[in-house]
């Protein structure tokens, strides 16, 4: 089987849906003709025409907006916030309406919609176009929050996010677009919304982390096992909001050291919610302070210093064997 | 080089049943009896429900609720131009709309006391909930006609109603905008009311009418009497039309008057003058109604009397329903997060129940 890249999974996948469910429809800027500026909806307008592609007007309110809509109307739109920094825009759109519509008419109307968007530092963009807002979505009631961390669990992600009765942010890891590639099996265990993936099992610590930090912390773990022969359990996310809190649990109580990294700045976030998570279900198991390697409490620099402040191998290396000797 | 002129445009204004119940016969829309009694019936209806409203809440017997007297016209007619099968996508203060569309007076009342349960609409599923965020409502009509159409459905269009206020939210704008590249079949009507809570039409907008912003986005647009509810059936029968034909969207502007306040939380005299209030009064739509069915000998005072009557017990009933169903299940607002709850949801829900009980218990 050919190996692809994340970019590919992700086209690959829309174009499966999209021949098999004539309800589904993309829309956002640039994602007809162009193909989407990352070119994850390569392909798709050529293929399915103008109606169920569109090449929208530039403006993130009124794509969720008469998304929101259409999901009503029964299509099942699927949308692209070009840049996950341009997606404020449409954040009244998402809590004041995606979010409650269900709840607001008493499950008479719903709004099965995916809003796609690239995110996260080390591509040397512009400014906006690299920050990890995961915690923004994740803190609104009746929105699920995915990311996906390769190209062989993109793919199968974004179908169960599709496939999902409820508004999902799917962010995308825009450094993990075209870094690596993979041979994608037929059938990857990760096809549900609120399940982690266990990626390593192991007695010794936990590490968690998702979508472009995945790959760091694994190098790291990978280091780590070398340098001193421990089996550390290291878990994929995948689904930010809801949280897979047994496997995170199961897995905390069974090791007693947990080590979490995350791309976004370090207070509020993912990181801070897995930790009361343990102290509300595991605390008495801990045998360590569960240690958060995260990015600093400050904007994200322009890209000239990013590779400075994103959490680097050698800082997870170095917490993982803190956290290991504590 | 050269200088020449790109575009010209203007915007009409129509009225066809003056504040005196004058009729203009050219421009008379051809109505039933029926059809005529109906919008009378609701207008009626809509300026009963609100006078009761506002006296049960100033009973403390309802919550913080928005006053629609006066608007009636420009929140009646518009439905009675449309198909149930077309979406009704409102905002907030069109309540006569929401009871033609179906809405039970009782849910009326359980949404103004602060139950969800009040707020959808059993009658009538293309009839969204009341939207509080101005304008936010206004891109879901683009999105609902689109998708109704691209599903096949060859008729449908998507009645989408607002405020002058809301004219200023970027939504306004990104709303006309899709709807006119997309060439949805949306009518958007415009209340303008003269006020956003305390702020007048003159400082929402420097454009001399609001009407003329369709222009801007590839659509007709209409300035009307919205006193007058032929003319705002006129407008919007038409519009509906062009958008049944696959001709686009429309904007019409309604220019009528809130009678009263804001909301229940509001105090006018802040603001504006009993001057204003007492020249608006003259345009009242009921009145006017009243003398163009009268005119046509298709009402007259015994009748409205008698209506009044009939109506006066509808209300009483629903009151009476209503304040004997004030309690509902306290943990309802865990049911319709998602369509399938998951267990945090459930843990919290137990956990709320656990809570309230020992509450109770403690008296």
């Amino acid at each position: 089987m050919d190996k692809i890249n994340m970019v590919q999974s992700l086209n690959q996948t829309l174009h499966d849906i999209m021949e098999k469910d004539e309800n589904v429809l993309i829309m956002g800027e640039d994602v007809g003709v162009n193909g989407g500026v990352f070119r994850v909806t390569d392909g798709l307008y050529q293929k399915f025409g103008r109606q169920r592609v569109i090449d929208s007007p530039i403006a993130e309110s009124a794509i969720l907006g008469t998304a929101i809509g259409m999901a009503i109307s029964g299509l099942k739109p699927v949308i692209e916030m070009q840049f996950s920094g341009f997606s404020y825009l449409m954040m009244h759109q998402l809590e004041g309406n995606a979010s409650r519509m269900r709840t607001r008419s008493r499950g008479q109307f719903s709004v099965p919609l995916v809003i796609r968007m690239p995110y996260g530092a080390g591509v040397r963009a512009l400014e906006h176009h690299s920050e990890s807002k995961e915690a923004y979505f994740a803190h609104t009631a009746g929105v699920k929050v995915v990311i996906p961390s390769n190209p062989s669990n993109a793919g199968p992600l974004l179908k169960a996010a599709i496939d999902d009765p409820d508004p999902v942010v799917f962010m995308e890891p825009k450094r993990s677009y075209r870094s690596f590639k993979e041979a994608i099996e037929d059938k990857h265990p990760i096809t549900c919304i609120g399940k982690a993936h266990i990626i390593e099992k192991g007695d010794d610590i936990t590490v968690i982390s998702w979508g472009a930090m995945m790959q760091d912390t694994l190098k790291a773990v990978k280091r780590l096992k070398a340098e001193t022969g421990c089996h550390p359990e290291v878990i994929d996310l995948l689904t930010i909001s809801p949280m897979d809190i047994e496997t995170i649990i199961d897995s905390v109580t069974k090791t007693g050291r947990c080590v979490i990294v995350q791309e976004a700045q370090k207070s509020f976030g993912p990181a801070s919610e897995i930790i009361a998570l343990i102290n509300d279900h595991a605390l008495m198991y801990l045998e360590a302070p569960v240690n958060r390697i995260t990015m600093y409490d400050i904007p994200v620099p322009l890209f000239g210093r990013e590779h400075m402040y994103l959490p680097s191998q050698e800082k997870i290396l170095r917490d993982l064997k803190k956290t290991l000797n504590e | 080089m050269t200088l020449h002129t790109l575009d010209n445009f203007s915007i009409d204004y129509l009225q066809i049943l003056d504040e005196n119940g004058e009729v203009d016969t050219d421009l008379e829309p051809d109505l039933s009896r029926e059809d005529l009694l109906k919008l009378h019936y609701y207008m009626t209806f809509s300026r009963m429900v609100d006078s009761r409203i506002l006296n049960l809440q100033r009973q403390g017997r309802l919550g913080t609720l928005p006053a629609s007297t006066g608007q009636e016209a420009s929140f009646c007619a518009p439905v009675l131009a449309i198909n149930d099968t077309d979406w009704f996508v409102g905002s907030y203060r069109e309540l006569g709309g929401r009871l033609m569309r179906g809405e039970p007076l009782i849910n009326t009342l359980h949404f103004f006391n602060g139950f969800e349960e009040g707020s959808l609409n059993p009658k009538s599923p293309r009839t969204l909930p009341v939207s509080i965020i101005l304008a936010s409502q206004l891109p879901h009509s683009v999105g609902l006609a689109y998708g109704s159409r691209l599903q096949g459905e060859k008729d449908t269009v998507s009645l989408a109603i607002f405020g002058d206020g809301s004219t200023s939210e970027g939504d306004f704008h990104e709303a006309l905008n899709f709807a006119g590249v997309l060439n949805a079949p949306v009518i958007f009507l415009c209340q303008n009311n003269q006020f956003a809570i305390s702020t007048p039409r003159e400082l929402q907008t420097k454009s001399a009418t609001i009407a003329q912003k369709a222009i801007a986005y590839g659509m007709p647009g209409i300035q009307v009497d919205g006193n007058d509810p032929l003319a705002v059936f006129k407008a919007v029968d038409d519009a509906v039309k062009r958008a049944r034909e696959d001709k686009g969207p429309s904007l019409i502007e309604a220019v009528t008057y809130r009678m009263l306040m804001h909301t229940t939380a509001d105090d006018p005299t802040r603001y504006r003058d009993d001057d204003q209030v007492e020249s608006w009064k003259a345009k009242d739509p009921l009145k006017r109604f009243f003398k163009y069915l009268n005119n046509k000998q298709y009402w007259d005072e015994k009748k409205q009397s008698d209506l009044e009557i009939e109506l006066k017990q509808v209300i009483d009933q629903a009151v009476k329903e209503f304040e004997a169903q004030k309690e509902f299940k306290p943990d309802a607002p865990f049911d319709y997060v998602f369509e399938k709850s998951f267990h945090l949801i459930e843990q919290q829900r137990a956990q709320f129940l656990d809570e309230l009980n020992k509450e109770t218990e403690n008296g």
